[in-house]
């Protein structure tokens, strides 16, 4: 399998939320991921996306969100970025704890990190940067090999 | 495919089917409006059904918490019907699938709100 690159410069939109879903799901199937493991991915960069463009970048005109994903022979390796006032990681609340499990938001990190195999978030100049990775392995990966 | 809702009434149970997507300011918001628009007429037993969602994200989940602590908090009682097995994935991952209460028949679940 070839690396492949993708990246997008986007409004802060929900319209760009689903192009970047789209895309993501397009590039996880072309990678020959089984179909749940596809939609993990796709959910994962829906979550990443909707923090760029919501909590992020607040929806303004003037502000970008970055996607990038590159497919690699061993991994999918996703970007989501945005320039607003950036997330301190260590102040990401753990939904799963009693105070908070019956609060309305605060879940899509924490949905990200289930359904990734890294993730790792960097603050920018201004704004957040989220890397998100997804193991697979080489040509076919979770399809049956051919004899 | 963005979310559809229709209601309907069985034994003083509202029933709302449910069916495409829940995600931030699709599905949700109007989720969000359907039960508020069940509180004020005064409907106290909500049933949602969720056999036809295809997708949720985590705005649906936290509309979907939402709902629940505005209807008990109102004195009545909010359930789920018919979960996908994604939808139930998530509110396991989500320890949400203990704080409801989850049916899979929609008689059992009517007769459960009349105990």
């Amino acid at each position: 399998m070839t690396a492949k690159r993708v990246v997008l410069k986007l409004d802060s939109t929900l319209d760009s939320v689903n192009e970047v879903e789209r895309k993501a799901s397009e590039l996880a199937s072309e990678s020959g991921l089984d179909e749940d493991e596809v939609q993990r991915i796709e959910m994962a960069v829906r979550e990443a996306a909707v923090n760029a463009v919501y909590h992020g970048n607040a929806y303004d005109p003037n502000k970008k969100m970055t996607f990038s994903m590159e497919r690699t022979p061993e991994s999918l390796v996703i970007t989501v970025s945005d320039e607003g006032k950036g997330l301190e990681e260590a102040q990401i609340p753990d939904p799963l704890s009693p105070e908070n499990l019956l609060k309305p938001s605060g879940r899509g990190i924490f949905l990200i990190r289930s359904f990734m195999d890294e993730v790792r978030i960097r603050k920018l100049d201004p704004g957040t940067e989220i890397t998100l990775i997804k193991h697979v392995r080489g040509e076919g990966a979770g399809k049956e090999e051919s004899k | 495919m963005t979310m559809k809702s229709s209601t309907r009434q069985v034994d003083g149970v509202t029933i709302v089917d449910l069916s495409g997507r829940i995600t931030l300011g699709e599905g949700s918001t109007m989720l969000r409006d359907i039960v508020r628009d069940m509180i004020a007429k005064g409907n106290k037993k909500i049933l949602l059904n969720l056999g036809d969602v295809t997708y949720i994200d985590s705005s649906g989940i936290g509309e979907l918490v939402s709902a629940f602590t505005t209807v008990r908090n109102g004195g009545g009682e909010l359930k789920l019907l018919n979960l996908t097995k994604k939808v139930h994935d998530l509110l396991q991952i989500t320890k949400l699938y203990t704080v409801f209460d989850i049916k899979d028949d929609e008689a059992a679940a009517i007769q459960s709100f009349n105990k």
